[in-house]
């Protein structure tokens, strides 16, 4: 493959893209699950819900934090990488990305500061107000980027001007059509289940180490809890959106089935090797009218196959058969996890089972994995368009980029990256570790309500802070 | 409507040069303190604000790319390595500020921060630079390969940028702090003044050796004059506010500079956008683009999110300690 400028640029979209999205698939989640903690301490004053709090607040600063340094850089990347798309569709993906801006990224910026600061300069009812509008910008954002994308995957509300530019005519349909309401609800509920399970998986560790019962067991309880009908929820959701490929997308709905030949009645390609050259899979294991019943509920119905669409016009096939199935393997895992794991609890027996608890401790990557592999499946098989069916790729990107100047720019995003997402990570590794209890300490409420020495409880790192407050409180 | 985003637009880039002008200059200026507990002080006086602050240069971007897609489109595409620069600067600098306090490496992640900050702000300098000196456009798109925004004007802009952002920073820490850090920023500020007015005058006998066609501007239209004669009465209220050791009046000052200035750039750039090829008319949107956003973004939640800017900077009023910092380790005695 000749290295272009044009084959640069989208691996740099990738590669931000994918850095980017791990941490808004955390932190959206994130933000919901620390306003119940705060709303939880206010209405019950159990000190065990404050010490969860000052604990997730102090991951979710980290992750906040990358989340939107590198959040700026897609805000440029349409301009720098891709001016033709941005100078045809920018009446229409503007407006959406200055809705987000405005609504959701100025909304948790400022009150993340409150947030993290703030705790002993606002009364509590502003202090959870705060959580619970960092909590709403954060959803606003997925909401704002899902009707981009959405457009993007089924553009819609437009029509195009003599310019080569696209003007929108009804942004009622662009906002309010059912491709976007079944894709925001599928990232929705992608980001809760992702922090669902990194917070249970959180809880397993613990609970394994043995500190932080208490702490342990609610953070199980919750998150699977949680899970246990988040996950079901997803995979219907999931069925939708599907739903939308097969009829809107069909060249990318036979990619991610593998499916070269048009079948009446279609099989389903449980697992092959899709063979792009030959135009077949190899070692393929399927199952009749399987296809057909997933795709169209019926056990006859015709379904088209990748040799129907001209070759300029199918998407690759390998990355998205492979990333839906995997996919589909995490939501299975997860479902499987959420269920037991919630029984067990209730049952009382979870302490004991520590198989279990190590399955739990180690599927914090399945939500990451199955958001990630989502992504890839919806924007890997939208090729070759980057407007499904309106503009090549290959026309929106910028014309006179050369491939050095590309090649520049990945190599110092990729060591950029490397480096803060190596230290992230260990950070919030860190952190995890240290976990939510300090049974030496107090909470300063606890022990003096007036605390002679009002530290302000700033600091990502809650158990310390409050170590620090409550030594001074006893000195 | 155009009138009103460009309006809008105009307003949030002023509102980021300002707000992070500032903390970037605390940022550089972080070189110049030696020890720990100075560090921290200087970034408790932003920690709160930063992120806000950071966050209005990508409303600025959004309303460029919604408002004035063309423009959005010729100025990120022609500027492509500035751009990525500064973006990998505000990484380094916004992941340093939390890291710092976490890490083994604190050195190195003030590095990155002092860095970050540095070179963020030479790139938006040399950017302006480029801009008013001119870009080759073709046909409305950009001509002028990798490099052709770079000269020496551009450079010079960048440097004097970076000295205008530090005196900023070192006018809002004379505000924010007390003890050795106030001390040392009364103490640098008026070297830096010195040094922007001077930068200026360089600035301005370059361009006019260089015969820019932005100085045509200013024969036409000598009411121009007045913005740098405000920027200029401002300089000397700042000196004397310095003098007086007024803690806020020098960060006042400085923004009426830092407006002036824009203004000034405004004034002589209109009715173009990137001059002397793209006019505002060219550029803007559809009609139904820019009412859509009007309605909802524009006359609703932009006053509402001005009004919570200012209740966060409420909340933060007043003297920071060098405890106001994302805080990780326990420093009193066991």
């Amino acid at each position: 493959m000749e290295i272009t400028a044009l084959l640069l640029s989208r691996i740099q979209f990738a590669v931000t893209i994918s850095f980017h999205i791990i941490f808004p698939a955390f932190t959206v989640g994130l933000a919901a699950w620390l306003c119940v903690l705060e709303a939880r301490w206010l209405a019950t004053g159990r000190p065990v819900y404050r010490r969860l709090f000052d604990f997730w607040r102090g991951i979710f600063a980290v992750a906040f934090g990358m989340g939107v340094v590198s959040g700026i850089v897609m805000a440029f990347q349409f301009g720098t990488n891709w001016s033709e798309l941005s100078r045809r569709t920018g009446a229409i993906q503007g407006p959406l990305l200055l809705y987000e801006s405005f609504t959701a990224f100025a909304l948790e910026a400022s009150f993340f500061g409150v947030l993290m600061f703030g705790r002993d300069r606002v009364p509590k009812w502003f202090y959870l107000f705060a959580c619970v509008m960092v909590a709403l910008g954060t959803t606003m954002s997925s909401f704002w980027i899902m009707v981009n994308n959405s457009w993007m995957q089924w553009p819609v509300g437009y029509q195009e001007l003599p310019s080569g530019v696209y003007e929108p005519t009804d942004w009622f349909a662009i906002i309010f059509n059912s491709v976007v309401w079944v894709r925001f609800p599928h990232m929705l509920l992608a980001a809760y289940i992702t922090s669902a399970f990194c917070i249970a998986a959180t809880g397993a560790w613990h609970m394994l180490r043995g500190g932080s019962r208490a702490e342990s067991a609610i953070m199980l309880r919750m998150a699977l809890g949680l899970a246990a009908f988040l996950v079901p929820a997803q995979m219907f959701v999931g069925h939708l959106v599907g739903d939308y490929t097969h009829d809107k997308q069909p060249a990318k709905f036979a990619a991610i089935e593998a499916r070269w030949n048009d079948e009446q009645p279609a099989s389903e390609v449980i697992i092959a090797w899709p063979n792009e050259k030959t135009e077949s899979n190899d070692y393929e294991i399927s199952i009749p009218y399987l296809g057909s019943l997933i795709a169209s509920m019926s056990l006859s119905s015709k379904e088209v196959g990748l040799k129907s669409f001209p070759v300029a016009d199918r998407p690759p096939v390998l990355i998205p058969f492979f990333a839906f199935r995997i996919m589909v393997g995490c939501g299975l895992l997860m479902l499987g996890l959420a269920w037991y794991g919630s029984l067990q609890i209730a049952r009382g027996r979870i302490e004991t089972q520590r198989w279990l608890l190590f399955a739990i401790f180690l599927s914090f990557p399945l939500g990451f994995v199955a958001t990630l592999t989502g992504w890839y499946t919806a924007e890997v098989g939208r090729q070759p368009w980057t407007v499904y069916g309106v503009l090549r790729t290959a026309d929106a990107a910028t014309p006179f980029l050369t491939a050095p100047q590309v090649a520049t720019t990945l190599v110092i995003f990729a060591v950029v990256y490397a480096v803060i997402f190596a230290a992230g990570v260990a950070f919030i590794f860190r952190l995890l570790r240290r976990g939510p209890a300090s049974p030496a300490a107090p909470l300063p409420e606890d022990s003096n309500p007036k605390r002679p020495l009002s530290v302000p409880d700033v600091g990502a790192g809650p158990t310390q802070t409050v170590d620090l407050a409550s030594k001074g409180g006893a000195s | 409507m155009t009138e009103f985003w460009t309006a809008v637009l105009a307003f949030t880039i002023l509102l980021y040069v300002v707000l992070d002008g500032f903390d970037l200059g605390v940022g550089m200026l972080l070189a110049l303190m030696p020890d720990e507990r100075g560090k921290r002080h200087m970034l408790a006086a932003i920690a709160p604000v930063w992120d806000g602050n950071e966050t209005w240069l990508v409303v600025a971007a959004t309303v460029l790319f919604a408002v004035f897609p063309l423009v959005y489109s010729i100025l990120l595409s022609a500027f492509y390595l500035p751009m990525f620069v500064m973006l990998a600067g505000l990484i380094l600098r916004g992941v340093s500020f939390e890291f710092r306090e976490r890490s083994n490496h604190k050195a190195f992640w003030d590095w990155c921060f002092i860095l970050g900050s540095l070179v963020a702000t030479f790139v938006q300098g040399v950017a302006i630079g480029g801009l008013v000196e001119g870009l080759p456009i073709v046909d409305g798109r950009y001509a002028g390969g990798p490099f052709g925004w770079l000269s020496p004007f551009a450079v010079l802009c960048g440097v004097g940028l970076c000295l205008g952002y530090a005196l900023l920073g070192a006018s809002w820490l004379t505000r924010k702090t007390a003890h050795d850090v106030q001390a040392l920023a009364f103490r640098i500020l008026p070297r830096l003044l010195f040094s922007v007015l001077a930068f200026l005058m360089v600035i301005f006998v370059y361009s006019l050796a260089l015969d820019l066609a932005v100085m045509d501007r200013w024969l036409e239209r000598p009411v121009l004059f007045v913005f740098p004669l405000i920027g200029a009465a401002l300089c000397a209220l700042m000196a004397r506010a310095i003098r007086q050791r007024r803690e806020l009046m020098p960060f006042l000052c400085c923004t009426g500079i830092f407006a002036a200035a824009f203004a000034t750039l405004a004034v002589s750039f209109y009715p173009y956008m990137i001059p002397f090829s793209v006019t505002i008319a060219d550029a803007a949107a559809p009609q139904s683009s820019q009412s859509f956003i009007f309605w909802g973004a524009g006359i609703v939640v932009l006053p509402i999110t001005v009004v919570y800017t200012l209740v966060v900077y409420f909340i933060f009023k007043g003297k920071v300690t060098e405890r106001d910092t994302y805080d990780d380790t326990p420093k009193l005695p066991e």
